[in-house]
């Protein structure tokens, strides 16, 4: 019954779309303000509706209702009750179905804090969420029912895939599609302004928020991914180049480009019709995304779902969303004039320049991603393109986009003076070469990617610092003072430097897991000792454990250095008979200089163990970066400047004698 | 001119489209057989623990049949298995089993007992002897075998009520009637 009142919840949400999609837009087309207001109640009912069809699927989903198809084939009676939850959108269906409801939540969003929008744009960007929230409706409805009976009812379901069975990968999604659906309101802004035909300041104003929200929750649900495939998987590696990963990966780069993007069109009233076309791309890629992961177009280690017919679906629903937005962007765009003008040198100059390199990088990872298919598609081959490709072509255009991301925040508005801002970067590339000689000195010339990757965080993370330095003028006030300009910082000025910092962190992670890891395959019995890094690892027992759902051979390891005992760590080798499959729980010990990962393997007959070690040095800074990149999201989201109706203050900031350097005008 | 710049996105996105169509029609598991049409390539299985008869080539000769693959360590064979004990209720073409790859010779035989036996002869393939002959890359796979020992149909992934009728099935009945 719950399941059905699901089910209709959901085709009455659809009937609600087909309102909202229709009436405000003929609304904002005759000036009818009660036309207009219809977006934000449809919105909110959209989302309750939305809700309770969710809520009643995870409701199926906790009480193991084996009487529907989802459930039966995605779950089991012994499965731990988070992973019951989860498995709610642990599959096709009822991912779907939480991509929808992330929908209806930032529509409903909208329309219960979007107060202060112009009442025309807020009808026109409710109704182009709705005609995105029709397409995935029908989707869902058509191709992709969740709440599909099996009669008669088995006795128990098939279970969830293992490897998917892990706090990590539970939250990964939600966070993804948060991120992934957070740009379409970056797109409903852009088709709204190009049906309008105005992008302004004001305009910028309310798509920033979004965008970062979008942007913050994506590199969550990244994060996320990458670290459940660090552990999980049993590799060793971080990061796989996989068609899913590259998958989220493009509209984040694009996401970033359309955040600096759109404080150009805030700032300067210039870069308009390249914004709009960000923001059609970055949204465009997310549904390529979703795209990419569910129809099997690729073939990758984790697309769960294979099935041509909803492919063709989601295709059609792809050219009509970006080829119907593209052509409205070809016909409305040249009208979209900038006022802005600006030298090459210059903030503008800087963030075009990491526009322009952010998109070649989506650009290429796109490409790499499809080739395969397209050569496919011609000349009837299967290749498949792999991390040489993408290290080769990503690390180049990564290395001038870090270079200029050091200096860019040290550069006016309009036109600025290199030489002035390259001069405050001395101690910056003081540090650059003390990195680099370092590197040099501790491991020799050949790991020249190591010593550009290192290189790079050091001038990043240390020309973070001296603009922040330059901003306070440190030393050249009193010390006081510069504590007081420090703190009088927009939020939004310290939220761009610690995301600029935490890249830098993030990249020297990634250059050591990358470049300096270590790792050995042997063969181990019980009691036997090597030396590995700098460790000694000894391998005490091997014994059987029963988990909730699995069955495992757990190995004691202990693991030492110069004969001193640090920690005992215990990798598991796991079974689970419902699904009969095997996982690998690998154990980690995590210093701030790299992780010990050891894994244990098959027994092999003469009673040894195949046992595997590594060593990924800086890995946690990995994470710990990308934790900084999102808190800097976070608190540049705080400043009242990105909150309704906060721009009448800025007057009144300005007149207390804070000039930030961030602010237009302040310097020229 | 600069009306024009304004349309190279779409011009680029519909292009991707249309790769993306032709894609799409193709199953991206499918992975043309160089067996086609071929005799099976000789080998001779012992029985799994329990059985006493194992399974050789030559077994398939005499009349259309089916060689399937599959392991109990396999997920995509619990999802085909139902189906081909179906098939093997109403008699359609008999079905002969390779359990490949276990690590254990009494896992299949398990598996068997827990779900059901669809095969009619089944060898044990522990170490891939007979499944690199036949070009193996991942269980479940099914051949379509005429009568004389000819592969006539390779099919990847697991039998599914839609690519039985579709695929399979009508190649079976041409060779039965044929």
């Amino acid at each position: 019954m719950i399941v059905e009142l699901g089910h209709f919840a959901l085709i009455l949400a659809l009937a609600v779309a087909l309102v909202q999609g229709i009436v405000p837009m003929v609304g904002a087309h005759r000036r009818d303000p009660a036309l207009m207001e219809v977006a934000r109640t449809a919105a909110l009912a959209q989302f309750m509706l939305i809700a309770l069809s969710f809520g009643s699927l995870m409701y199926a989903h906790a009480t193991s209702d084996f009487s529907v198809a989802n459930v039966v084939a995605n779950s089991h009676s012994s499965k731990p009750m988070l992973y019951k939850l989860a498995g709610t959108w642990g599959n096709h269906e009822g991912s779907m179905l939480l991509w929808v409801l992330i929908l209806t939540i930032f529509g409903a969003a909208v329309a219960a804090f979007g107060v202060n929008l112009p009442q025309a744009l807020r009808a026109r960007v409710l109704a182009v969420q709705s005609w995105i929230a029709i397409a995935f409706y029908l989707f869902i409805i058509l191709t992709s029912n969740p709440f599909a009976r099996m009669i008669p009812a088995p006795l128990d379901g098939a279970g969830l895939n293992p490897l998917l069975q892990d706090p990590g990968l539970a939250f990964h999604p939600p966070f993804l599609y948060l991120g992934y659906v957070g740009f379409s309101m970056a797109f409903s802004f852009a088709i709204a302004a190009l049906i309008e035909g105005r992008v302004d300041a004001a305009w910028a104003r309310w798509v920033r928020p979004w965008t970062l929200a979008a942007w913050m929750f994506l590199t969550v649900g990244i994060t996320l991914g990458s670290w459940w495939a660090y552990y999980e998987l049993g590799w060793g590696g971080w990061w796989f180049w996989d068609p899913v990963e590259n998958a989220s990966l493009m509209p984040w780069l694009a996401g970033t480009a359309l955040l600096h993007s759109a404080s150009v069109v805030e700032k300067r009233d210039a870069l308009k019709g390249w914004t709009i076309f960000l923001a059609i791309v970055t949204f465009g890629l997310s549904l390529l995304g979703t795209f990419l992961v569910r129809s099997g177009v690729l073939t990758s280690v984790h697309a769960f779902a294979v099935d041509p017919a909803r492919g063709v679906f989601i295709l059609g629903l792809l050219v009509v969303i970006i080829g119907g937005s593209l052509a409205l962007f070809a016909w409305r765009g040249p009208s979209l004039r900038g006022g802005g003008l600006f030298q090459p040198v210059s903030r503008e100059g800087a963030l075009l320049l990491n526009n322009l390199l952010l998109a070649t990088a989506a650009a290429s990872v796109l490409l790499g991603t499809l080739y395969p298919l397209m050569l496919e598609a011609v000349c009837g081959d299967k290749v498949s393109v792999g991390p040489p490709f993408f290290n080769s072509v990503f690390i180049p255009l990564m290395a001038p986009l870090v270079a200029a991301m050091a200096v860019g925040p040290l550069l006016a508005w309009k036109r600025a003076d290199l030489a002035a801002a390259l001069s405050r970067l001395w101690l910056a590339a003081l540090c650059t070469l003390a990195a680099i000689l370092t590197v040099w000195l501790v491991h020799g010339l050949r790991d020249l990617v190591g010593i550009v990757g290192m290189a790079m965080a050091a001038w990043l993370f240390t020309g973070t610092l001296s603009e922040l330095a330059a901003r306070a003028r440190l030393f050249t006030v009193p010390l006081g003072e510069s504590a007081r300009r420090l703190a009088n910082l927009p939020r939004a000025t310290w939220g761009m430097s610690l995301a600029h910092a935490g890249l830098a962190v993030a990249i020297a992670g990634m250059t050591g897991a990358g470049v300096w890891k270590q790792e050995s395959v042997q063969l181990m019995t019980p009691g036997q000792t090597l030396s590995f890094a700098s460790y000694e690892i000894t391998l005490d027992a091997v014994r059987p454990v029963a988990g909730p759902n699995y069955e495992a051979t757990r190995a004691a390891f202990t693991l030492g250095r110069d004969g001193r005992k640090l920690a005992t760590m215990a990798p598991e080798k796991r079974f689970y008979p419902v699904e009969g499959r095997q996982t690998t729980e690998a154990a980690i010990r995590t210093t701030v200089s790299g992780d010990v990962y050891l894994v244990i393997g098959d027994r092999q007959g003469d009673g040894g163990y195949v046992t595997r070690f590594y060593f990924n040095p800086l890995v946690a800074w990995i994470w710990a970066g990308a934790a900084l990149m999102v808190a800097g999201g976070l608190l540049s989201l705080s400043d009242r400047r990105h909150r309704v109706g906060a721009p009448a203050r800025k007057a009144a900031r300005g007149a207390a004698g804070v000039t930030p350097v961030g602010t237009a005008g302040a310097r020229s | 001119m600069s009306r024009l710049l304004f349309f190279i996105p779409l011009a680029i996105f519909l292009v991707l489209a249309g790769y993306f169509w032709v894609g799409l029609g193709k199953d991206p598991h499918e992975i043309p057989s160089v067996l086609i049409d071929q005799p099976v390539p000789a080998f001779d299985l012992p029985p799994v623990e329990g059985r006493d008869r194992g399974l050789a080539s030559a077994d398939l000769r005499g009349e259309v049949s089916l060689l399937n693959v599959f392991g109990s360590w396999c997920v995509a064979c619990v999802v085909e298995h139902p189906f081909l004990m179906e098939i093997k209720a109403d008699g359609l073409v008999p079905i002969h089993g390779i359990d490949w790859r276990e690590k254990d010779r009494t896992a299949g035989p398990a598996w068997l007992a827990r779900r059901g036996n669809p095969y009619t002869l089944i060898g044990d393939d522990p170490d891939s002897r007979a499944a690199i002959g036949l070009g193996v890359t991942g269980a479940p796979e099914t051949f379509i075998i005429d009568r004389n020992g000819v592969i006539r149909y390779k099919h990847v992934g697991p039998i599914t009520p839609e690519n039985w009728e579709t695929q399979l099935w009508p190649i079976i009945r041409a060779l039965q009637r044929g």
